[in-house]
């Protein structure tokens, strides 16, 4: 039995923690050499280190060591002087060696915190450690009706992810989020991800699983100190979803609760489709990770003025960069968070930059490009359209070459892959008539075929005016400047405004 | 004398000045092990027409003006625990039958380069776990000096192919005494280098902190040599040192010890020990002492609890480095037969692929690392070795160098001790403390015991990265030993 989110949260209160997974953008994996390009044919970028052949032997990639400390200084995390990897041991057939290497009891980075937003108020969500070590292959079920192992016919492994280096960030627990739980989950996330996008060390791509969330929950009687027992639900793939995964389980767990039952501490699993978790194996029965420190490995000791050097090039951040951004905008709280949710303040930023006035930049991207992303389901900047097109399509609009129908057409023409925004102009004849013998012979045109209303203007209805422009509109397909049609056909009626 | 007959440094010289081919010298070795090899048993996988190929591509390579080393034609035999390219690489395990590495080990690559010849893959203790190649899952090893008893291990395959003349030069890898106790019970010479001195990668790992690859020979400049031909940095092996280091060939022809400090370690002899095996080391140390050296007593207390200390910390290693012999990728697979879960078959393959010793050592290291004991074993075996590195360095500042006998006893007897682990690991007991601090250390021919006349070994232990004193202090005993022995300690073995 499920309790009403309302309703649970006038008996509860939830303690929230997030674990997060980065996958880093470098250029090679995280103990060998190879590539790490997203969707190769499988098993095209191994060799004997990630494969775990007998004998083969990690050496740390230093570029993403140098990601983990920038991502830990954005987080405002101490830096440890001296840490080791350590081996996590767990038999499971897409991790190669049958153990992880990861970081225990000695984090690259600790202590430190984030800022969000939530409904206005600004949330500290404490960062407890931020560390370092590798991703797995990916096993793909066949047969069997749930896709997850048991039950499966067989399984098949793709070792091309093995060992692509994995960040792992993990808050400390966070009380006091009350009824915006759920959306404070989420600001963090989304927090997060522009974080790692501003450094530019991951394209924390959710769909593609380049950031993954583990969501931790657990429920405390209203007014209580101590808290409850927690679960943790994995497979939380998107930032809908994380925040639809705290408000299903605060339910779910109020439920039992209130029903006078106990929750268990357990794995959960989110499912995409009806917004609810189910029972993954119980932690009790979890696995002894025999963690020791890697001996294949020497202690990463980062040199102290170099971690200073890190911290004093770290780019401007999300949180700043928004405020600044608002301001020479001149936009709203609300304007900023609707280009901030539609993932629109870069692309935005970077038409600007290229010579668009902000509002015509802001116009286009959250107006007929959104709405494209939308149908299509496909992330705003991965549209076939640069911020270049659209100062270009800006500037023609400006100059009175196109208005604003005419540009929507040649937005539909880049998209369709019809060439850059001139070129799209030109196959498609789609500059404004300002021919004015062209335009005086359609608009005699348009006057002929309605006398009727023509002679309602002469006698001084000039409101008739807009029905003959119209007309003209079209009849030139929309290719007409509206203001000079409406000039001329006055002039031509003898009348005035 | 025959060219079997002669050091790795003679045929060198002979291959370069063109006195001989290197497929002559190499069909010599191939000859001698077809005929010693049923009774010795030193090798698991043996290619006559590979091997004499690679010997024929050197020869052109050296007619053809290229600048190889010193060793160029010379043929070698590898551990079976270094992956080759060309020939299976097992390390004596049945879950590895049949594995062919798409890749070279950095030791079997660098020698490869320089020309060596390899004339096949030896045997050794499963994953290099035993003393005696008894825990081979193919056969056991004899020693040749006496068929009955073991070559030890677990480089025992590597240490009779030497010591037999079916090869002039050999790989080891020493993870506890694994080199140096099998040159010391078939009277050759073993090198353990500085941990990280050379590279692992390539190595079938047993204990990552602890294993060192490193060379058998007849001579101690035949095992500077090779060693210099596969040392130094290895961008591959992140624990392999970047820094330089003394040459030890040039050590090898500096048999001089006048002036150097010899430190006797006081906990390293005495109860447990051999009469026969004490009473060459003594002769060796009064030697030392007529060369010019200053020989001095040095106490390191916790030597006599390495050993149990080791025996945490390697099966530790251990347990989780063979987590990998799944049946998932390559290797053996059992019970795959599309009713059984991945577990289930993971489960089987290992049941049936890994060998009792191999067993014990994953479950010892399997409960050392497990939450709750990590502290009291693992943990406690860690500060151990700490203290272990600090009475080194203590005892190096009263001395240059550190002697031992290099185990307490001589070749025990095939069948004695399999199933006394106890028995068995102590015969590393003397060797262990030199892995547990990463220090180089050498076993020389020291003559024969009184009671059974088989081979004694001297250990000459020395600072990190200072591999040099062990050849320098080791050919000074091989040069004044083999004076008064009228030539090398294995001209005396029986069976050859």
């Amino acid at each position: 039995m499920t309790m009403v989110y309302d309703e649970a949260l006038d008996v509860f209160e939830p303690v929230l923690g997030l674990e997060t997974h980065v996958e880093l953008g470098t250029a090679s994996k995280m103990f060998c050499g190879c590539r790490t390009t997203f969707g190769a044919p499988p098993n095209t970028q191994v060799c004997p280190t990630c494969l775990a052949l007998p004998g083969a032997l990690p050496t740390a990639n230093a570029m993403a060591i140098e990601s983990t400390i920038r991502i830990g200084l954005a987080l405002n995390c101490s830096i440890a002087e001296w840490c080791r990897f350590a081996r996590k041991n767990y038999f499971y057939p897409d991790m190669p060696k049958n153990y992880q290497i990861s970081q225990y009891d000695e984090p690259l980075c600790f202590d430190g915190y984030v800022d969000v937003e939530v409904d206005g108020e600004t949330v500290r969500i404490e960062i407890e450690r931020v560390h370092l070590e590798e991703d797995t292959g990916k096993s793909t079920h066949v047969g069997g009706a749930t896709g997850r192992i048991h039950g499966a016919d067989y399984s098949i492994v793709d070792y091309n992810r093995a060992g692509i280096p994995l960040v792992e960030i993990v808050t400390k627990p966070i009380p006091g989020t009350d009824r915006l739980a759920p959306e404070a989950a989420r600001a963090y996330v989304t927090e997060l991800r522009e974080i790692m996008r501003s450094l530019g060390v991951s394209d924390v791509r959710m769909e593609e699983g380049s950031l993954r969330c583990d969501v931790n929950v657990s429920l405390m009687p209203r007014g209580a100190s101590e808290w409850g027992t927690r679960t943790e639900t994995k497979n939380v793939n998107s930032l809908r979803s994380v925040e639809r995964a705290v408000r299903s389980e605060i339910e779910r767990q109020a439920g039992v609760l209130a029903g006078g039952g106990k929750i268990v501490q357990e794995t959960r699993h989110f499912h995409e489709d009806t917004g609810t978790t189910t029972s993954g194996r119980s932690k009790e029965e979890a696995q002894d990770y025999r963690y020791f420190p890697e001996p294949d490995l020497v202690p990463i000791a980062p040199d102290p003025a170099w971690v200073s050097e890190l911290k004093a090039t770290l780019p401007e951040l999300p949180s700043v960069r928004r405020k600044r951004l608002q301001a020479e905008w001149g936009l709203s709280d609300l304007d900023m968070q609707a280009m901030r949710n539609a993932d629109a303040i870069d692309l935005v930023e970077a038409t600007v930059a290229v010579g668009a006035p902000p509002a015509d930049a802001r116009k286009w991207w959250m107006g007929e490009l959104a709405r494209r992303a939308n149908e299509t389901a496909t992330p705003l900047a991965d549209l076939p359209i640069t911020p270049d097109d659209i100062a270009r399509v800006t500037k023609l609009v400006t100059s009175g070459a196109l208005n604003d129908k005419l540009a929507r057409e040649v937005l539909e023409g880049v998209l369709a892959g019809e060439g850059t925004p001139d070129e799209v102009v030109e196959k498609r004849g789609l500059r404004i008539v300002n021919d004015e013998g062209e335009l005086s012979a359609i608009i005699d045109q348009v006057l002929a075929d309605n006398a009727d209303v023509a002679d309602k203007v002469r006698s001084g209805k000039l409101a008739a005016a807009g029905a003959l422009v119209g007309g003209v509109m079209r009849a030139s397909k929309g290719k007409a400047d509206a203001a000079r049609a409406r000039q001329l056909i006055l002039e031509k009626l003898g009348v005035s405004e | 004398m025959s060219l079997i007959r002669k050091t790795a440094a003679e045929l060198g010289s002979m291959i370069a000045a063109g006195e001989v081919s290197s497929v002559e010298v190499t069909e010599a070795h191939l000859d001698r092990m077809a005929e010693v090899e049923p009774k010795v048993q030193a090798f698991l996988h043996v290619d006559r027409e590979t091997t004499i190929e690679q010997a024929r591509a050197v020869d052109t390579r050296l007619r053809a003006g290229e600048k190889l080393g010193p060793l160029a034609g010379v043929p070698i035999a590898h551990k079976d625990i270094f992956t080759t390219r060309d020939m299976p690489t097992t390390a004596a395990s049945k879950i590895l039958e049949g594995w062919r590495p798409p890749y070279d080990a950095t030791v079997t690559r660098r020698l490869r380069e320089a020309g060596l010849v390899i004339l096949g893959k030896t045997n050794l203790d499963e994953f290099a776990m035993g003393s005696s190649t008894e825990n081979s899952a193919y056969h056991t090893t004899r020693n040749p000096w006496d068929l009955t008893k073991v070559p030890g291990g677990s480089s025992g395959g590597s240490s009779a192919a030497v010591a037999s003349y079916e090869a002039p030069l050999s790989t080891g890898t020493d993870t506890g005494g694994s080199i140096r106790q099998p040159a010391s019970v078939t009277g050759i010479v073993g090198m353990k280098p500085t941990y990280g001195g050379s590279s692992r990668y390539g190595l079938i790992a047993f204990a990552s902190s602890l294993d060192t690859p490193g060379p058998f020979a007849r001579t101690v400049l035949d095992a500077a040599l090779l060693q210099e031909a596969f040392s130094g940095h290895d961008p591959m092996d992140s624990t392999s040192v970047d820094a330089p280091v003394p040459s030890v060939v040039e050590a090898a022809r500096h048999a001089d010890v006048a002036g150097m400090r010899i430190g006797v370690v006081k906990e390293l002899a005495g109860d447990g020990y051999q009469p026969g095996v004490l009473a060459r080391y003594h002769e060796a140390v009064q030697l030392l002492e007529s060369l010019g050296a200053k020989v001095v007593e040095v106490s390191c207390p916790s030597f006599t609890t390495a050993l149990y200390a080791y025996y945490l910390v390697a099966p530790s290693e251990c347990s989780s480095n063979l987590a990998r012999f799944d049946a998932m990728r390559y290797g053996l697979r059992v019970g795959d037969d599309g009713t059984r879960s991945a577990e289930e078959v993971m489960a089987l393959t290992r049941a049936a692929g890994f060998g009792p010793e191999v067993k014990r050592r994953i479950m010892l290291g399997t409960y050392a690392l497990s939450s709750g004991y990590y502290d009291a074993y693992y943990g406690q075996a860690q500060k151990v070795r700490t203290v272990i590195s600090r009475e080194f360095e203590a005892a190096y500042e009263q001395a240059d160098v550190l002697v031992s006998p290099t185990t307490p006893t001589t070749a025990f007897a095939i069948g004695e001790r399999v199933d006394d682990p106890m028995a068995m690991y102590l015969a590393d007991l003397c060797t262990i403390p030199s892995n547990m601090a990463g220090n180089a250390a050498i076993s020389v021919p020291c003559g024969l015991a009184d009671e059974d006349g088989l081979p004694v070994g001297l250990q000459i232990m020395a600072p990190v990265l200072a591999d040099d004193r062990c050849y320098r202090v080791g050919a000074a005993v091989e040069q004044a030993l083999e004076s008064r022995w009228g030539g090398p300690l294995l001209k005396e073995a029986p069976s050859l």
